[in-house]
């Protein structure tokens, strides 16, 4: 007989055994062993039917295929770049997914990206060795120029994005800030300066409060007193930007 | 330091505000502890944000300099540790770590600020030698004032061991403590572009144009200097420099 052994949303230390018998479903996180299921990490425990969830509450960042992330240029191969994505392994990007153009054997490969650079990319692939591959090709993945990098809890990027990317778009509207997410825990911004250190200021809250319920009312409260409310323009501006913000 | 991090801390510096939304000459939270580490005879630690620096302190009874034969000795070192940095390496001593200890030790030595003939305990044969130590565990800028201010809370903090004229016994300690006759505190003013900045961060600090560490007394007295970085000063950003050092080691001192 299948029983459960915690309730939905309560902290599992690693180890933990959160539900014995075969009925239920372990995913990322947690193992099996023997007819027990035990956390892997420190976290939140969420119950969707048979299957169980865990959201980590820190951790560092596991490239995985399909994340958009924000990389940083550490080092220059004859035939691509080779990323810092945040995380314990770094990442290629071939010359071949980095660039629509033709480039002569030997070039200056400086004058695409160059050390330090911030690039917004996608993971194209992650091999069972993690050996992990980025490319450029998708729809607002580019270069990003100026601005700063900031470094959030890869954990707390969900909650950042928000639902359709309802939170980061309502920042974006109240602070008049271009902000991108990366899933490695790397969120890029400008702006003018108060309005970036307002950003800043409220993306750490989130960070702080992620775990609470009513996160987008606090926050849109927390910006409305800030800044004052929205007009009636900022309110039905789409927010542009090229980027989509998927979870 | 990447061009697209130095244009855009340009932007903040023109609106007179920091990349962390500081005041230009605004110092981050500063924490002192007495007595950190309990082997030592005097030790202290301090933050400055997240920059945090432990001081200790060990007496010795050693032989004396010839050329001052009544009077103590003392030693400053400094460690950068890999820990406190990624881009500290482990390994013989490097020329920053050299720096720090010796802009510390100028500071504490210039001053006067222990009473050196005080330590002498037989001329010429024997007197007490203060050897500190710098171990930085996080670096996140302004190590020179980290340091300086944690050396000074440690020499407050020492207290003499008790020593039978043979041997040091390091398991009880005396209540005598360092002949201490002033308090020097040094402020690092940091010059990026046209704009001073106190206290800046790592990221800062890869921004930095010239630097001057100034140390001064009680009563405003300037008792060393140092100068570090590419670029030069004239004589009016150095004055403007010791200006502005000079009030905010008065702000510091209230944290001792």
């Amino acid at each position: 007989m299948s029983q459960l052994l915690v309730q939905e949303k309560e902290i599992v230390v690693p180890g933990e055994t959160i539900a014995e018998g075969m009925d239920y479903i372990p995913s990322k996180g947690m193992y099996r062993s023997g007819e027990q299921v035990k956390s892997a990490h420190v976290g939140l425990v969420y119950i969707e039917g048979k299957v169980l969830k865990l959201v980590p509450l820190s951790g560092r960042y596991l490239p995985k295929r399909g994340d958009s992330v924000i990389a940083k240029v550490t080092d220059i191969t004859m035939n691509g770049w080779i990323m810092d994505i945040n995380s314990a392994y770094s990442a290629m990007l071939p010359l071949k997914d980095a660039t629509p153009e033709y480039v002569e054997k030997g070039a200056d490969l400086t004058k695409y990206f160059t050390f330090g650079d911030l690039v917004f990319c996608k993971i194209s692939n992650v091999t069972s060795q993690n050996l992990v591959d980025l490319s450029l090709r998708g729809p607002g993945l580019r270069k990003l120029n100026g601005g700063r990098a900031l470094k959030i809890a890869p954990s707390k990027v969900p909650r950042l994005v928000g639902k359709q990317g309802s939170m980061v778009s309502m920042i974006k509207k109240y602070t008049q800030c271009q902000i991108i997410v990366g899933q490695n825990g790397l969120v890029w911004l400008q702006g003018e300066p108060e309005q970036e250190l307002l950003t800043i200021d409220t993306i750490r809250l989130v960070e702080q409060r992620s775990h609470l319920s009513g996160l987008t009312d606090y926050i849109s409260n927390y910006l409305a007193e800030k800044c004052g409310p929205l007009s009636d323009e900022q309110h039905n501006e789409q927010v542009n930007d090229d980027v989509q913000e998927t979870i | 330091m990447h061009n697209d991090v130095k244009q855009h801390a340009q932007k903040f510096l023109q609106k007179g505000l920091r990349l962390d939304g500081r005041t230009l000459l605004d110092y981050r939270s500063v924490v002192v502890e007495y007595g950190a580490a309990n082997g030592a005879e005097g030790s202290a630690r301090v933050k400055i944000g997240d920059t945090e620096v432990i001081v200790g302190i060990k007496m010795s009874v050693e032989k004396p300099y010839p050329d001052t034969p009544d009077a103590g000795c003392l030693m400053v070192g400094a460690e950068l540790l890999p820990l406190s940095n990624p881009e500290f390496e482990s390994g013989p001593p490097s020329i920053d770590s050299i720096e720090l200890a010796r802009v510390v030790d100028r500071g504490i030595r210039e001053s006067k600020a222990v009473d050196m003939k005080a330590l002498c305990i037989t001329p010429g044969e024997k007197v007490w030698n203060i050897s500190v130590d710098i171990c930085p565990i996080n670096d996140d800028g302004n190590l020179f004032d980290a340091a300086s201010l944690g050396t000074l809370v440690a020499l407050k903090d020492t207290k003499l061991p008790t020593y039978d004229g043979k041997s040091v016994d390091y398991h009880t300690k005396t209540s005598q403590a360092l002949p201490l006759q002033k308090e020097p505190i040094e402020v690092t003013v940091h010059k990026i572009g046209k704009y001073f900045i106190v206290d800046p961060t790592t990221e800062e600090e890869g921004l930095v144009d010239a630097r001057l560490t100034v140390a001064t007394m009680e009563d405003g007295t300037l008792c060393a200097l140092q100068k570090g970085g590419n670029h030069t000063v004239t004589l009016q950003d150095v004055e403007t420099m010791i200006d502005i050092a000079t009030a905010k080691a008065h702000e510091l001192r209230k944290a001792l």
